[in-house]
């Protein structure tokens, strides 16, 4: 079974560049359907309102923080099941653990290559 | 210094009584016991309202640090530490805004070019196709160097901020201002925010540690 990269994918992050980038790359891999929000409330909106296979999401957002989202994402009866990618500078040990103890599907530090991406989507849908 | 019941003028109290004594003495050399009282007594009642060694030593460490702060807000006027505040921390706050937005700009210029690239390979096939597509997607990667600088930069801005208030805090509190206004120091970051930004490389966990982390979990 090969993964559905028709299935729409959020991006979340607060620098325009890097929602660019990360789109450019998904691109790259075959993901075109490609949504972005730039903070952690208009994700938030987002998710509730369509219906996304993956959301890849920064952590060091205002004022909802990537955490914070994927709290939210986890309280969510409908949406507590989505893979959820954590792409951040944050390499610090305590913030991948809380990262974890929240319900992170996988976590990706900055900088980031393409085929790590490519390599953490794959394993998040199943397919690593 | 002696403590207990001693007093400040004890021992000029008692030459002087030797000297009056002396004196008295080569005056008078039977002298009445009547006028060593006298004396005795008059020599007692200047020494009413003196200091104790105790209290001696706290006035002398009160007058000590009086003279040291007073040095300190000499030395404070004369460094003139609120051109730090006014000018320098400014300067460089503005400085860093500017690289960030210059680096973005440059950035925002190449990811452009770049994805004109990935739209050329998308006509191309072969070999030709495969080797742009893997270099614009080594460009897009090293492009993410703008959002690690970034928030690199945005930590330096903090950390400048911080050293103005202190600044602040200490022209205000030692500094020969009018001395009202007292600035509240910020408050030390919350521990439990997390918000840690990029590490510096010896310090950081690179991405097969967070996967071994990870991987500790399952």
């Amino acid at each position: 079974m090969s993964i559905d990269k028709s299935m729409s994918v959020l991006i979340v992050d607060d620098y325009k560049t890097m929602l660019r980038i990360i789109r450019n790359l998904l691109k790259q891999i075959d993901f075109n359907n490609v949504e972005e929000a730039m903070d952690g409330a208009e994700a938030l909106g987002k998710l509730r309102a369509g219906s996304f296979g993956l959301v890849i999401s920064d952590w060091n957002m205002a004022p909802m923080t990537g955490l914070q989202l994927l709290q939210e994402v986890r309280a969510d009866a409908r949406l507590k099941a989505m893979p959820f990618i954590m792409i951040t500078a944050e390499s610090k040990t305590e913030n991948v653990i809380a990262a974890k103890q929240a319900g992170v599907s996988n976590y990706i530090v900055k900088p980031f290559n393409a085929e790590t991406l490519r390599e953490k989507i794959e394993k998040v849908l199943g397919h690593g | 210094m002696a403590e207990g019941n001693s007093r400040l003028g004890s021992r000029g109290g008692a030459s002087t009584l030797a000297a009056r004594l002396a004196e008295i003495h080569a005056r008078h050399p039977t002298a009445d016991p009547d006028m060593v009282a006298e004396v005795v007594r008059s020599v007692l009642a200047t020494m009413n309202g003196d200091l104790s060694a105790k209290e001696a030593s706290v006035l002398a460490e009160v007058e000590e640090l009086g003279r040291t702060i007073a040095t300190a807000k000499a030395e404070i006027a004369a460094l003139e530490v609120d051109v730090i505040n006014v000018s320098h921390i400014p300067f460089a706050t503005d400085e860093l805004d500017a690289i960030i937005a210059h680096t973005a700009a440059a950035t925002d210029a190449i990811l452009e070019n770049c994805e004109t690239l990935d739209r050329v390979a998308a006509g191309l096939t072969g070999q030709a196709a495969t080797q742009l597509q893997v270099a614009t997607t080594r460009i897009y990667e090293a492009c993410s160097f703008q959002d690690i600088t970034g928030q690199r930069i945005t930590k330096v801005v903090g950390a400048l901020k911080a050293i103005e208030a202190k600044v602040e805090h200490i022209v205000s509190t030692f500094g020969p201002s009018d001395g009202e206004a007292r600035l509240s120091l910020p408050q030390a970051a919350d521990a439990v925010s997390l918000l840690n930004g990029p590490q510096l490389p010896a310090a950081a966990m690179d991405q097969s540690d967070i996967d071994k982390l990870l991987a500790s979990f399952d």
